[in-house]
């Protein structure tokens, strides 16, 4: 984190930047992260569109929780509201309010995943595992992939918040605040995509 | 914090060993460790290619000093140290690891498949990779751009050491049991995606997890690299100001940073094929194995131009320096990078030509392919036209240079051949193919590092390297590497196909076969001459020539930092007034003007004629 608070030589000499080295680079990295999951739902749309029924024949009893899993995307959308919320209060210099509406954006997001995992549970229980087929593979390593991104969006999260109840951000002071919510903000839009595509079509 | 800025280059501080030779931060000292590992990379990955070589020159004849003796294998009496030991190993009951591979020091077949496997993939992601990108990279971009470090200097480090990690699971799958991965460096599916086709258990494992290791380490460099070049020029320093050499670091980062990650979502499906029980690439299970291709060669196709660019760029560098001119058409060398950066997303499909692909999309790959040859070819006739009429300097990383303008010529000459999907029928997966990846890597790339390790080393290291023994190196080198990859072009051309252990299993390949023990003996020179060059760079290191600030009068802003560099580059942040290439300007007093030179005032403070010097 401090790395990214404040780079070395940073802003200490040179001409005035249109955005600071720390939201550039996450900018960067979620151009990474966009083009792994292209792989990956690439590798999905051609089996999907090389199968003349979906799931395939072998897989034709398996149901995906549509509704459980639907709630859960209203989940993840709000949590992506209450980020920006949270970003804006500190924005305006507000301190106590970011810390109340990240803890509310780390609770929905624990909530995704917990609910997801519990899917999950439920899929395998039922005889639905990675080695059921492309259908099962393509389904736990693309919506696996994306968990695990939540799962990393909060750890980093709660890192952000332990900063904001130590009270180290303010009106002008808050890129770590930032950087985390356009990670964040990278994770929420990519999952109805993904609902659409995996649940849905 | 910023209170650590302003200490650094206001008064000297002492760091301990580690922090400035092992963990250290600072850009210069990671260029050099990344110049150390790829150059150890390059004599590993070397090595591999001379034991191919003996066994496609003279195949099942036992290694020298390490085989059995000719004596031996004739009349079975022990003649030499090597046949006692190898009678030892026979012996025990308990299986050594050069049995295996070599036994009676001849090179096993399954051990060949390793071999050339092996040598590809350390010489694309641990040594060129490594020695363009993260050697001359992290030294060059903030001394050119005129800043103090990267922008993120921990993770500049990190990227480092994850390469290092990446190089270390490399070497450690030469050592468990199966051996070495074996499908090709391209890891065709499903030969490498299950392990019973080729025998390999882990081997191909840890060849998937070191890549994505790989992969991690490039995109922290990216990331790194991105942000200090879009943020942190001096000021002055346009994006148009900027040296050829960053904006083929630049374009390259930017490909690395987009290509990496679908190769590392692919190396992933693999691992899963391999040990979770799916199957994204085998057809029994349902799985599409010509997935794998076409992930692959979306990134890999952009990996051969990442491995290209940045040559390109440190030649444009060097040319207008030794030929005192500046570089020809400036602009037309950006954008034909950003277009050949542009144009590698598309023409992927031309590595597919034979394995299955709708005709009219043949024709669509071989079309964008073809394309690629334009701005190439801009290129070319640019640093064609830098040389027109210029007074040349011959020194060493000039020779260096002009072997990679030629070589890669020859190398571009040959792609259009293979790029028309008729031709390709006859000559993919032949030794023509062999012939022009090395007429592009080795000519191409591997000419501009030699020709870049010259040139810079007096600013990495404060001392010159040995001009003789330079050129010593750079003429056998250049000789030999001919008399290795031209030939190729023409077994190729027979019929001699690629990756085969044995040549001599067909009775049609055994006319060309003394064209292959020809080829085997340039490489064994070609081999032994980087030793000279090994013996010089280190040697130089520390008793090379002393160098001044500016030996080789450039005008970039590397050049007006002090040699040796100092913690945090320059005194003051430099103020940039032109471009980098302006060389041999009419009215000034010296034929170079440094881009730190205000404009209308030369070196010693007197005014230039108005319209002498164009921005
Ligand atoms: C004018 C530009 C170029 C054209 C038209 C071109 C075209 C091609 C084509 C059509 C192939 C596939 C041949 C086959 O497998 O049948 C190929 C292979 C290859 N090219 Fe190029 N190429 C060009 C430049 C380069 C450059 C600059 C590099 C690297 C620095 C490069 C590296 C490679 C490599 C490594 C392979 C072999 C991959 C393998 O199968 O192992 N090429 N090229
Ligand atoms: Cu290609």
């Amino acid at each position: 984190m401090n790395e990214l608070e404040h780079t070395s030589y940073e802003q200490a000499e040179g001409e005035s930047r249109p955005i600071s080295n720390a939201r550039l680079a996450v900018l960067v990295l979620l151009g990474a992260e966009i083009m792994f999951f292209a792989g990956l739902i690439g590798t999905f749309l051609v089996f999907r569109l090389g199968s003349v029924t979906w799931p395939p024949p072998s897989q034709a009893d398996v149901r995906l929780p549509i509704g459980v899993t639907g709630l859960n995307t209203i989940v993840l959308l709000l949590s992506g509201y209450t980020m920006f919320q949270g970003l804006r209060a500190i924005r305006q210099g507000r301190q106590k309010e970011l810390r109340n509406w990240l803890f509310a954006t780390g609770l929905l997001g624990i909530t995704f995943l917990v609910v997801q995992g519990s899917e999950w549970i439920r899929l395998v229980h039922h005889g639905f595992t990675l080695s059921s087929g492309v259908y099962g593979s393509v389904f736990y390593v693309l919506i696996g992939c994306h968990a695990l991104h939540v799962l990393v969006a909060v750890l980093w999260l709660l890192v952000v918040f332990a900063g904001a109840i130590a009270g180290r951000f303010s009106m002008n002071r808050y890129v770590s605040v930032e950087v985390c919510a356009i990670y964040w903000a990278f994770v929420v839009v990519l999952w109805p995509l993904l609902y659409i595509l995996v649940y849905l079509i | 914090m910023n209170d650590h800025t302003h200490e650094s280059h206001d008064h000297h501080h002492e760091e301990s060993f580690i922090r400035k030779y092992i963990f250290s931060l600072d850009h210069k000292m990671i260029g050099k460790q990344f110049l150390i590992f790829g150059l150890i990379m390059f004599m590993v990955g070397g090595g591999l290619a001379l034991l191919f070589r003996w066994q496609l020159a003279w195949p099942d004849r036992p290694l020298p000093i390490i085989g059995f003796s000719k004596t031996y294998q004739e009349t079975g009496e022990v003649a030499t140290d090597a046949d006692r030991k190898w009678e030892e190993r026979f012996d025990d009951d308990k299986e050594t690891w050069l049995e295996t591979n070599m036994p009676g020091g001849v090179i096993d077949p399954a051990f060949y498949n390793s071999l050339f496997t092996m040598h590809a993939t350390i010489m694309v992601f641990f040594v060129v990779v490594p020695l363009l990108v993260g050697a001359f990279g992290n030294f060059l971009i903030p001394l050119m751009i005129g800043t103090r470090d990267m922008a993120f200097p921990v993770l500049n480090m990190l990227s480092f050491w994850s390469n290092m990690l990446g190089g270390l699971i490399m070497m450690a799958g030469f050592f468990v049991p199966g051996g070495h991965a074996a499908a090709g460096w391209t890891g065709y599916a499903p030969l490498s995606s299950v392990a019973e086709y080729s025998g390999v258990d882990w081997g191909q494992n840890l060849w998937c997890i070191s890549l994505i290791v790989m992969g991690i380490s490039s995109l922290m460099g990216s990331i790194n690299y991105i942000t200090t070049i879009i943020n942190m020029r001096a000021p002055g320093m346009t994006y148009f100001r900027l040296p050829l050499v960053i904006w083929s670091l630049f374009i390259v980062a930017i490909l690395l940073l987009l290509a990496f990650p679908v190769v590392a979502s692919a190396l992933a499906l693999i691992l899963f094929d391999r040990m979770a029980g799916t199957s994204f690439f085998i057809a029994a299970g349902g799985g599409e194995p010509l997935l794998w291709q076409h992930l692959f060669w979306f990134f890999a196709h952009p990996e051969v131009y990442i491995l290209i660019l940045p040559g390109m760029g440190m030649a444009s560098e060097m040319l207008p320096v030794f030929a005192r001119k500046p570089v020809f058409g400036y602009k037309s060398m950006v954008f034909a990078m950003i277009a050949i950066a542009f144009l590698s997303w598309i023409v992927w499909g031309h590595h597919m030509f034979q394995s299955g692909m709708n005709p009219a999309l043949g024709a669509s790959f071989m079309t964008t392919t073809m394309l690629i040859a334009v701005p190439s070819a801009i290129k070319t006739f640019n640093w064609l036209g830098t040389l027109h009429r210029a007074s040349i300097r011959f020194t060493v990383p000039m020779l260096n240079t002009l072997a990679f303008v030629s070589m890669f010529v020859i190398g571009g000459l040959s792609g259009i051949y293979m790029a028309n999907s008729p031709v390709d029928i006859f000559i993919h997966d032949t030794y023509y193919i062999v012939a022009h990846i090395h007429y592009v890597v080795f000519g191409g790339s591997v000419f501009a590092i030699f020709g870049g390790i010259f040139y810079w080393f007096p600013k990495m290291f404060g001392r010159h390297m040995n001009a003789t023994l330079g050129k010593i190196h750079f003429w056998i080198t250049f000789l030999a590497f001919n008399g290795v990859f031209f030939p190729m072009h023409i077994i190729g051309v027979g019929g001699h196909m690629r990756r085969i252990a044995n040549p001599m299993q067909y009775e049609y390949l055994q006319p060309l076969q003394p064209i292959n023990v020809f080829i085997t003996i340039c490489a064994f020179i070609l081999g032994v001459a980087q030793i000279l060059l090994l013996i010089n760079v280190f040697w130089s290191i520390f008793r090379g020539k002393v160098a001044e600030q500016n030996p080789w009068q450039a005008n970039t802003l590397e050049w007006h930092a002090p040699t040796p560099v100092p913690h945090g580059n320059f005194g003051a942040i430099p103020q940039v007034y032109h471009g980098p290439y302006e060389y041999s300007v009419p009215g000034a007093e010296t034929d170079w003007t440094p881009q730190t030179q205000p404009n209308g005032e030369s070196l010693h403070g007197e005014p230039i004629p108005v319209g002498a010097s164009a921005d």
